[in-house]
């Protein structure tokens, strides 16, 4: 294992750094790094350069290019730079490039070179032209700050919900400062400068002098500052060739280190890893490397080319024209395993294991020194984490078999942690592939959550790799596969040079029924790219309609949105459909949609009956529905009309759509109710009282009862009241007024239609028994019983029910006999029902 | 009396659940959203209250809306500026939004939504209180509150676990159940594995079956119905029932120990029930005597509350009883019934149909005169011409002329209409029939033509044997079948179809009458695998009315589970009898 730490280097006692080739690029660059602008995202993001930043002339061929590539080096993208003069490049947080310009304005790509939006810094920028821009990233998403021309700072907290800030003067700034930064604190961003010996702390509010704690003294001016990743770590490099190292918040001082070197260095960058005790700047000079941290000697690397430091959560990436490396700290865990004569338990596995491969003993004496420690679990635990530090799969591998050998003479140990580190280390060389060019290591990835490297995947458009990790980890759909394949259909569908049947056919083959897709997000973005057509098609396989709706709507595809809505059953959603339908075309072609779709139309036509009365009657008529054109005005003729004429001349209306209608029963009576209204005024003109809107036979009761008969008989003749109804009417106004006299005269000016047993019924119903008794002597045969035990007569209700030898009759009357008083008729009853049933008892017997 | 369950009947799912839910996000809205303190009703008048703050409670139409937009353009106009909150329940609408827009107050008011669709008015019976369903959908049209069917039953799955048997019947029954499985599978997982609670799902269209609820009720929670009218499951008794000068009002459920006992007995054997308890209690009362000191502090403290609680019940039903007898017992309401009994089962027509003339000729009652008039008329397939004419004619001069409007309605909803000659009927027959099974015409809701709807009842009867064959007098004290709630006359439809399909376990063998109904494209069955429904949950059946149940439906179906061992469970849009579909379809004068 010798060799194995050949590339490590000790800083001090207790720290050894490393650095191992990523990838050789093979990006063919013609010019120096040194002649562009460059930007490289963390977390093994794209690099972007801008060649020839900062030529002026206008000829195309010395134009600039702004190339974007993999970290492996694979150009993603190139594209002549057409807009302004770039000032400084940046890579937001997610992985959108933004392009700061002299005039403030800042320009957003997609990692494609796709352009996204722009946005400005503000007039103050645009008057005083950008001298230097910092992207920096915070809580809240990635940020911009601008030093302008009048040595003012602007700045932006988060770039995706722009709020510009211009930041306090600082007093006495005549020239540009040596150096400076953008801090994020307490969730607040800070710009730190430097103006020769003095540095300066800007907040909005103010801007206030601050030193540093145990800073040598002699430092006439500050030539670089660098703050690590995670904001908490702050560097300064002097023109004395000594570097300050301590807290971000300059409260307290971690290091110190002179390197005598008073060039100003070219990058300073911190390289420390998570939860380390060790603090490292890496600072890099034309063709030299040095790492300084907490002892008196530093790590120096020779540069045989010009190199481009890029800081990482636990370390830094060098990238040149011919490479690719990694420096970092050593991992404890791997430090432990590899340091040379170590006898921590994990090395002793590894050793263990290698011997018993060899089918030596010895890895049995390993095992056993280890299991006399025990500390077996510790050293499987080791491997396991070690093996995630390891960029090499051969390494990673013997570190996971050692593993895996120890697991096997362990009890209990639980198998999640190391089926993990397989699953994560596989997704991890997967994307540190050459052609995918990730370079994520361990740290980097939990940090970024699959969530968050799936999303980079496909933004890289890798959408197979991007499934096959989904399908390897087992996501659950929805935010897995699914999520993808949206976002292949989205990128799908920009696919101009193909068919929209054919993208429709390819997008729906794929996506099937996947739950959590949306076909109308898809079709959407297909609408938005001018595809009207292909976002129909696509729209067709969405199955929720109430989905289809909107974005048919918004396309003024409106009859198919209309069908749509139809289909889906949510009358709501018709209803939207069809108000917008009604702004967009013209009455004509408006009323001719809705005649196609019934469900539609009476909607509509609820909607109208009770807003919009004169369109529901042009509905009807245009369907020369004179049925319902007849109802309509009916309707007026109660609802909208006071004045008689008007009433009239509505009911006219009615009555000629329903002969129209070939309603001539509706057409007759509505006739009738004119008669009868122009009547009624009549009468209340002569008589006085009330009579419009009263029924017919209300009319006549009240003609009646007011004792106006003549009248009464004139207009049932003229409505041809039947004769029975003109009975039952007299016979109950009579009875109303207790006119007996008049009632008997009635009853006897012809035979009754009605029959006598009503008279007996209402008489009783006034209480008046004698009149009653006079007409139950006239009630037919069939009905004289019940006549009788109205008027209580139950003991000849009795015969006669006897006489009839009626079963039913009998009953009946017997539930009329109450107590004593109808004793004897209850016996007689009794008995007739005795002998009956004794007659009729043989005669079945008999047949 | 008051049959009980079968000792292996299911337990009723415990749906107190949906009135918490229902009672909290209610006060949720009211209280900490909106700060409201004090509820009025809605009424087309303005209104008194001084407060800064008006906040509105109510269905989501157009009527409302507008009466909302004259009570702020009055506020506008007085000056005065006020906070409005429109409170939609169950949901908002589109339609209300335009109009207050149109009414210029889009920007005065702020709106909310309380979906709120079901209200368990009692152990077993669950309502979406929408009478209103009936009118709009069967009349207008109007689908818009299918989408709330399907929401409440995709509510109930998901507390009650899916139901493993659906069955369904009816064009309404059809959408809003496809309505709600569109729904169940976009919010796929969340029913998926739950253990079904209740087994089985019957889906019936109020447009199968209206014979039944045009029928006058005589067990005594219909007859309640019928004659008091009983609103959210609960009732004023007027002076004459509660023999004081004061109404009172009375909940009607499964809590009331007497009610429970009588509400599905046939009205004849409620009055001798009632005065045995009544002797019971005096009973009970009299064990005080002879008791001593002791006994006595027992009894006053553990049984005289709940004897007084019993003895006010029993008072009140009492009561209830007198004063139904009093309208009902008269010679008119058994020439009623016994006219209806000649109606179902089709004999004596002409002596039905002068009853019935006579009935209006008398101005009896315009409700009333309606309902035998659409009784005739659906269980003979249409008035005959002459019949049809001249009964109108009559009804407009006792009525009023207005009530052309509702007999345009009648017409149109499939329940007055008239008989077409043989051969034109017949031909629009089989062109309509055409477009139904055409199923770009299923969609077609006008397909409501009266033309395409016979009612074919006497058939149906035949085929379903409705009309009981009864050898000597119907025992009602000790009911055989379903037709006791009709007096022994008549099994009611709906119920008799659940009965059928709940024993096939789907429509097989039921062609023919599924063809009588005018509902070939209508009737679905839906079972999943059964492995995971326990044999008790599959005796829980829910039966869906959409556009209204009858309480006489409820009984038979209860007296139903009770002789097979099933627990029914009802949901209905709202509890309805034939006064109020027959209101529902009537004009009357604004």
């Amino acid at each position: 294992m010798d060799c194995y730490t050949a590339n490590w280097n000790p800083l001090g006692d207790s720290a050894f750094y490393r650095k191992y080739e990523l990838y050789s690029m093979d990006w063919d660059l013609k010019e120096e790094l040194r002649d562009c602008l460059v930007a490289a995202a963390p977390y093994g993001g794209p690099i972007a350069l801008l060649r020839n930043p900062w030529r002026k002339e206008k000829a195309a061929s010395v134009r600039p290019v702004l190339d974007i590539y993999s970290a492996s080096g694979m150009p993603l993208a190139s594209l002549l730079w057409k807009s302004g003069p770039v000032v400084s490049l940046g890579w937001s947080a997610e992985e959108e490039l933004l392009c700061v310009q002299e005039d403030g304005a800042v320009l957003v790509y997609g990692l494609h070179g796709d352009f996204r939006r722009h946005f400005s810094m503000g007039n103050e920028v645009l008057q005083n032209r950008v001298l230097d821009a910092r992207i920096f990233h915070t809580e809240f998403g990635s940020g911009v700050a601008i030093l302008t021309g009048a040595h003012r700072f602007t700045l932006s907290a988060n770039v995706g919900d722009l709020k510009l800030r211009r930041m306090p003067e600082v007093p006495g700034l005549q020239s540009a400062p040596s150096c400076w930064t953008a801090l994020c604190q307490d969730r607040v961003a800070h710009i730190l400068l430097a103006v020769g010996p003095d540095l300066y702390l800007l907040d909005h509010a103010a801007c206030s002098a601050v030193t540093p704690p145990g800073l040598a003294p002699g430092v006439s001016s500050f030539l670089q500052m660098a703050v690590s990743f995670t904001y908490r770590h702050l560097a300064l490099f002097t023109d004395t060739g000594y570097i300050w190292m301590g807290t971000a918040s300059l409260k307290e001082k971690l290091c110190e280190f002179n390197c005598n070197i008073r060039a100003p260095p070219k990058q300073m960058v911190w390289c420390s890893r998570p939860r380390s005790k060790e603090r490292a700047v890496v600072v890099a000079w034309e063709r030299r490397l040095m790492v300084v941290g907490d002892a008196p000697e530093s790590i120096q690397f020779v540069l045989d080319e010009d190199s481009y430091l890029v800081p990482e959560l636990d370390g830094v990436r060098i990238f040149s024209r011919s490479t690719h490396e990694f420096l970092h700290e050593v991992p404890a865990a791997s430090e432990e395993i590899f340091k040379i004569a170590s006898m921590a338990p994990g090395a002793l596995l590894l050793e263990a294991q290698k011997e018993y491969e060899k089918e030596s003993q010895k890895a049995d004496e390993y095992l056993r020194e280890i299991q006399e420690l025990g500390q077996l679990t510790q050293a499987v635990q080791q491997c396991i984490e070690a093996a995630g530090h390891e960029h090499q799969p051969d390494m990673q591998k013997s570190l996971l078999r050692a593993a895996s050998f120890g697991k096997c003479f362990l009890d209990r140990f639980p198998p999640d942690s190391f089926v993990h580190m397989c699953q994560d280390l596989r997704v991890l060389n997967a994307v540190r592939d050459y052609h995918i060019g990730i370079p994520l290591t361990y740290s980097q990835y939990k940090q970024l959550t699959i969530q968050v490297l799936l999303d980079r995947l496909v933004l890289r458009r890798l959408y197979p790799l991007a499934i096959q990790i989904c399908e390897y980890l087992r996501l659950p759909e929805v935010q897995g596969v699914s999520r993808i394949l949206a976002h292949w259909a989205c990128y799908k569908v920009q696919q101009k040079d193909v068919s929209d049947e054919d993208v429709a056919r390819a997008i729906n083959q794929k996506l099937g029924d996947t739950p959590g897709v949306s076909y109308s997000d898809i079709a959407a973005r297909a609408y938005g790219c001018g595809r009207t057509e292909l976002a129909i098609k696509l729209l067709e396989y969405e199955p929720r309609s109430g989905e289809q709706v909107p974005l048919l709507l918004k396309m003024k595809r409106s009859k198919l949105a209309l069908s749509k809505a139809i289909e889906s059953g949510d009358t709501d959603l018709v209803f939207t459909v069809l108000l917008h339908l009604k702004n967009e075309l013209n009455r004509g072609d408006f009323f001719m949609t809705l005649r196609n779709q019934p469900m539609a139309l009476s909607l509509y036509r609820q909607f109208c009956k009770h807003q919009e009365l004169e369109t529901l009657k042009d509905l009807y008529n245009q369907d020369d529905n004179h049925q319902e054109l007849g109802s309509f005005h009916i309707r007026a003729s109660y609802a909208a009309e006071e004045r008689i004429e008007g009433r009239v001349a509505a009911l006219q209306t009615a009555a000629d759509a329903f002969y129209k209608a070939k309603n001539e029963f509706a057409a007759k009576a509505t006739e009738d109710q004119m008669r009868l209204l122009r009547l009624q005024r009549r009468l209340e003109d002569e008589l006085g009282g009330q009579f419009l809107d009263l029924s017919l036979h209300d009319t006549v009761t009240t003609l009646i009862l007011g004792g106006h008969n003549k009248r009464a008989e004139q207009l049932a003749r003229d409505f041809r009241i039947p004769d029975k109804r003109l009975w039952w009417l007299k016979l109950t106004a009579l009875a109303d007024l207790e006119d007996w006299e008049e009632l008997e005269k009635f009853s006897k000016s012809k035979k009754s239609p009605i029959g006598y047993l009503p008279f007996v019924e209402i008489c009783m119903k006034q209480h008046n028994k004698y009149e009653a008794k006079k007409y139950a002597s006239r009630v037919g045969p069939e009905q004289k019983v019940k006549a009788l035990l109205l008027v209580g007569d139950v003991a000849q209700a009795a015969d006669v029910a006897i006489e009839h030898r009626n079963e039913a009759e009998l009953s009946l009357v017997l539930s009329h006999c109450t107590g004593a008083t109808d004793g004897a008729t209850a016996d007689k009853i009794q008995r007739a029902r005795a002998q009956a049933q004794k007659k009729r008892k043989p005669q079945p017997e008999g047949a | 009396m008051a049959f009980p369950h079968r000792p292996d009947a299911p337990e009723l799912p415990d749906f107190s659940m949906l009135k918490r839910l229902a009672r909290d996000q209610l006060i949720y809205l009211l209280e900490q959203q909106h700060e409201v303190d004090k509820l009025y009703k809605v009424e087309n008048k303005p209104a008194l209250s001084s407060s800064e703050q008006l906040c509105f409670l109510v269905r989501p139409r157009i009527k409302n809306m507008r009466y909302i937009a004259s009570l702020v353009n009055a506020d506008k106009l007085a000056g005065r500026t006020r906070k409005y909150k429109v409170i939609f329940s169950p949901q908002k609408f589109y339609a209300c939004e335009m109009v207050l827009e149109e009414e210029g107050i889009y920007g005065d008011v702020s709106c909310d939504e309380w979906a709120f669709s079901l209200l368990p008015l009692d152990v077993d019976l669950l309502s979406m209180e929408l009478p209103e369903f009936f009118r709009d959908y069967f009349l207008e049209g109007d689908q818009r509150w299918i989408n709330t069917v399907a929401q409440a039953l995709h509510l109930l799955s998901t507390l009650y676990g899916p139901f493993p048997n659906c069955y369904g019947i009816g064009r309404c029954a059809k959408m809003a159940y496809e309505l709600w499985r569109n729904l169940e599978e976009e919010e796929d997982g969340e029913t998926k594995g739950r253990r079904p609670e209740i087994g089985h799902i019957f889906l019936l269209d109020r447009d199968v079956d209206f014979v039944t609820a045009l029928c006058s009720q005589v067990v005594y929670e219909g007859l309640v119905d019928d004659t008091f009218r009983i609103k959210c499951g609960s009732v004023d008794f007027g002076p004459e029932v509660t023999s004081s000068d004061k109404s009172l009002k009375v909940l009607l459920n499964a809590e009331d120990k007497v009610f429970n006992e009588i509400r599905n007995e046939h009205f004849s054997n409620v009055f001798g029930f009632l005065s045995q308890k009544a002797r019971n209690l005096q009973a009970q009362y009299d064990r005080r005597r002879g008791m001593d000191i002791k006994q006595m502090k027992n009894f006053v403290s553990q049984e005289l509350k709940g004897l007084k609680q019993e003895h006010r019940l029993l008072s009140l039903h009492i009561g209830a009883c007198e004063s139904i007898m009093k309208k009902k017992t008269k010679q008119d309401f058994q020439e009623l019934i016994k006219t209806e009994h000649a109606l179902l089962e089709g004999f004596n027509i002409r002596e039905s149909t002068s009853y019935i003339e006579e009935h209006i000729d008398r101005q009896v009652s315009p409700i009333e005169s309606l309902r035998l008039m659409c009784l005739l008329s659906i269980t003979e397939n249409g008035l005959i011409p002459k019949d049809y004419r001249s009964l109108k004619t009559q009804y407009l001069q006792s009525y009023g002329p207005e009530h052309l409007l509702t007999f345009s309605n009648l017409r149109r909803a499939g329940l007055l209409t008239e008989q077409a000659p043989g051969d034109t009927l017949t031909a629009v027959e089989s062109k309509v029939s055409k477009l139904v099974t055409d199923k770009a015409a299923g969609k077609i809701t006008d397909a409501f033509s009266s033309l395409a709807k016979r009612s074919n009842f006497r058939a149906i009867s035949k085929k379903l044997n409705l009309i009981p064959r009864v050898d000597g007098e119907y025992d009602l004290k000790v009911p055989r079948d379903m037709a006791y709630v009709f007096s022994g006359a008549y099994v009611p439809l709906s119920c008799r179809i659940i009965e059928q399909v709940l024993e096939r376990r789907s429509w097989q063998g039921l062609d023919e009458v599924v063809r009588l109904l005018n509902c070939s494209d209508f009737a679905f069955t839906d079972m999943t695998k059964e492995d995971k429904a326990s044999s008790e949950s599959l005796r829980l059946i829910l039966v869906v009315f959409l556009g209204g149940c009858t309480f006489s439906e409820i009984s038979a179906l209860r007296f139903l589970g009770r002789e097979k061992g099933y627990r029914f469970i009802f949901l209905t849009t709202a509890v309805t009898n034939s006064a109020r579909l027959m209101e529902a379809m009537s004009e009357v004068k604004a």
